[in-house]
């Protein structure tokens, strides 16, 4: 199961059409753009994973492509990891459970399913569809494996693999999306079926249920002897009760672990085959794109497909041409004069007379102290007019500069990943100012992510 | 102060960030903290900027007045291998389990085993006690997996004491749950001011109170400065574009007419403004959200340069100052 070194990791074809053509990489701006309409065209793409950090915006992202390729005339069904109960609101479901469900309300001939893993149900099922009914009840009541398959850290990561296997066998759905889970380590799920091999291949399972099956083999006697040393030392560590309970399930499992295992192996190899895609998601944050670079190598080395980057929560600005400095100093040109001119008042409040006492005479500084009860009315109302609007205007400016330093610092860290990956293709999703309630936001996310692409190119 | 910081927080929001500025905050005036990272993504290290982690405890830190941040990052294997050192005196029986496989398996496979390791070991530094009987750290801040799994990772020692029903494992995990269930801990989690981490945040206070683990505070991190007040916020929507116009044409910017350069501006920036007074009445909603929590609310700045060394102290800083350490 190990990669060759020697076979380079295909790049999918989607990728690389749109990074052909003249235009080129304009500034930081990475070198090729993810078209994803193509890829969700494409009657060949069958699975499409979405990965990446925690809080990029994953399982909306998974979510948005879902319902997309459904309006685009695919039948596809979303499996989700995370239960984001607001996810499953805006898809109109309740409550996500281990079956897909049709969402109601998309446009067009395709349809669109949703699901969310449920560890227990997915493993009792496993259990149920490998062992004989007999022995399937003697695991299903067995103290450990409950807890096991309630949830303990690594279930999910399998359990994800076992349900996206399921929804491929069935062969119902033209294209299946999944977001990864939350995992500790970044691809947890990758190693998941690798961990469960070596675990079945290891010679502990062996030793687990030596009780059971070294009944009266002669040539297997020096082993015994070893092995009634480690279970002893076991039996210490865990209490003879947890090790009974231990050595019944291993037991009782073990006729199970063989297709368990044979459908961990074909999982895996699923994801690397031709009609799968890995589509890396984070946001234009320093953590998050590590995250990400970490990923695609990852990918690579696994000899997955990555397709490209998508980018969450990109930020831009229709007056960019103007910047910080510009923007702030301009905001101090207005609120300068003001000051100066306006004597008390607000500036009053805000600055010490003192600081403009060079340029003004020194009665100025009294006199605007004593009129600072009640300037505004002696001043006139046009003046009282403008000034809620030069205050404004300088928030505005002020804003702007936010804006723009927010910008700079987006482009610095994504020119810092395309600098490292720019084989790695990448499509910017514009910054909502809100979150996605419904549908139509997410039907928003979709066109946003598939205007990425040519957003990008038209302007070039 | 609870003894045992446990940090926690949907991803993407902050937790190993406030987790360290908390260990730095609570290590000022000499008081020496462990801060303590479980799982293994080297953020302790990336924020201190220093190089890896090894599985030790080192400083990285010296806090305002003296105090010292030490850093450690939980590797299963390896504790496991401590572990079994320590109470069994099993350092060659290790080396054989590891050779079987059974290592990996208890770290990887096995349910909760590294979870209870993990605690376990943060428990441990709490607890120990150096020559003069004194504690070897004045507190322990615990960088914890994400809100969604944190009450199972905290609870595992009451799984595994369920299943382990006796020996050692056994009182190991009850002695683990006596210490997280006790006034030596609070958890905090780590929120921002949008719909879904709040959301998580109140279902994660609800869990933890359903295990009975001690909930400390919320803290909103990446607060943004407020730039627009309520009146200017109600201006946005009524101002004229001419006369927002004049005056950016009155602070130099360009022409005020039709086609000027500010004119160009107008409605750019009105666009931003409106945006921002958006997310500002969702801000608003979701601090009354947190408001119903009822419980002690913390705040942190966002750092508009991002965090680095110099924001970590800052933020420290901001920490005491609100009496969060």
């Amino acid at each position: 199961m190990s990669p060759d070194p020697a076979e380079a990791p295909e790049t999918a074809p989607e990728a690389s059409e749109t990074a052909e053509g003249p235009e080129r990489a304009r500034g930081l701006a990475p070198a090729r753009v993810l078209d994803v309409d193509p890829l969700l065209d494409d009657p060949k793409t069958r699975i499409v994973v979405c990965c990446g950090s925690g809080g990029v915006g994953k399982t909306t992202t998974a979510a948005a492509l879902g319902l997309r390729a459904a309006e685009r005339g695919r039948k596809v069904v979303v499996l989700t990891i995370d239960p984001a109960r607001r996810l499953a609101q805006s898809m109109g479901i309740d409550s996500l459970d281990n079956v897909p469900r049709r969402v109601k309300g998309t446009e067009g001939d395709g349809e669109l399913h949703a699901m969310m893993l449920d560890m227990k149900r997915t493993f009792d099922e496993v259990v149920e569809a490998h062992a004989d009914s007999e022995r399937a009840a003697a695991i299903l009541a067995n103290p450990f494996y409950q807890s096991l398959s309630a949830g303990f850290a690594g279930t999910q990561e399998y359990m994800a693999m076992e349900k996206l296997g399921q929804l491929r066998a069935k062969d119902e759905w033209d294209l299946i999306v999944v977001d990864t889970p939350p995992s500790r380590s970044a691809l947890d799920f990758l190693d998941a079926p690798k961990r469960l091999g070596s675990f079945l291949d290891g010679r502990l399972i062996r030793l687990l249920t030596a009780p059971a099956k070294l009944g009266g083999r002669a040539g297997m006697a020096f082993l015994n002897v070893g092995m009634s040393m480690m279970t002893g030392t076991l039996g210490k560590l865990l209490g003879g009760q947890l090790l009974k309970d231990v050595q019944t399930f291993v037991a009782a499992m073990d006729t199970t672990f063989g297709g368990f295992r044979t459908r961990a192996d074909a999982t895996y190899k699923l994801l690397q085959a031709p009609g799968t895609a890995f589509l890396v998601v984070a946001a234009p944050e320093r953590d998050a794109l590590r995250e990400a670079a970490y990923f695609v190598e990852r990918l690579d080395a696994e000899r997955m497909p990555l397709v490209g980057l998508v980018l969450n929560r990109v930020h831009a600005s229709g007056a960019d041409g103007l910047s910080a400095e510009r923007a702030l100093a301009a905001a101090e040109n207005l609120e300068d004069p003001r000051i100066v001119d306006q004597g008390g008042g607000k500036a009053g409040l805000r600055n010490s007379p003192d600081t403009y006492g060079s340029s003004q005479s020194p009665a100025s500084s009294p006199a605007a102290e004593a009129a600072s009860g009640t300037p505004a009315s002696e001043e006139g109302s046009p003046a009282d007019a403008e000034r809620p609007v030069d205050r404004l205007t300088v928030g505005l400016l002020r804003l702007h500069a936010d804006r723009m330093q927010l910008l700079a610092r987006e482009r610095r860290t994504r020119g810092r990943f395309t600098a490292r990956h720019p084989e790695v293709a990448v499509v910017e999703v514009p910054a909502l100012p809100g979150d996605v309630h419904d549908l139509t936001g997410l039907r928003d996310i979709g066109t946003r992510l598939a205007a990425g692409a040519r957003g990008t190119e038209g302007e070039r | 102060m609870s003894r045992l910081q446990v940090v926690s927080g949907k991803g993407g929001t902050g937790k190993t960030t406030v987790a360290a500025a908390l260990a730095l905050a609570l290590a000022t005036e000499g008081k020496r903290t462990l801060l303590v990272e479980v799982e293994g993504r080297q953020g302790i290290a990336q924020l201190f900027e220093t190089e890896a982690l090894p599985y030790e405890e080192r400083k990285i830190a010296v806090a305002p007045g003296g105090g010292e941040v030490y850093a450690l990052a939980i590797d299963p294997e390896l504790a496991l291998l401590d572990y079994l050192q320590m109470f069994y005196k099993l350092g060659g029986a290790g080396r054989a389990l590891k050779k079987l496989g059974a290592i990996d398996f208890a770290t990887t496979v096995a349910p909760g085993i590294r979870d209870v390791l993990l605690t376990g070991k943060a428990c441990e530094a709490v607890r120990r006690k150096d020559k003069s009987g004194k504690f070897a750290y004045d507190y322990v801040v615990m960088d914890a997996p994400p809100t969604g799994r944190v009450t199972r990772f905290l609870n595992v020692n009451d799984e595994v004491a369920g299943l382990a029903k006796i020996g050692p494992i056994h009182n190991q995990a009850q002695a683990v749950m006596r210490v997280l269930k006790s006034p030596e801990t609070a958890v905090h989690l780590v929120t921002l001011l949008e719909e879904m981490p709040v959301q998580e945040t109140a279902d994660g206070i609800a869990e933890l109170r359903a295990a009975r683990l001690p909930v400390g505070r919320v803290i909103v991190n990446m607060v943004r400065p407020q730039v627009l007040d309520a009146a200017d916020l109600e201006l946005v929507r009524t101002v004229g574009r001419s006369s927002v116009a004049q005056a950016l044409s009155a602070a130099g910017l360009g022409g005020a007419r039709r086609g000027g350069h500010a004119e160009k501006l107008v409605d750019p920036l009105l666009r931003q403004a409106s945006e921002y007074a958006e997310r500002y009445a969702l801000e608003q909603e979701q601090r009354a959200v947190l408001g119903e929590l009822d419980l002690p609310l913390g705040e942190l700045p966002l750092l508009p340069e991002g965090v680095d060394l110099a924001g970590l102290y800052e933020l420290a800083t901001e920490l005491r100052k609100q009496g969060l350490s």
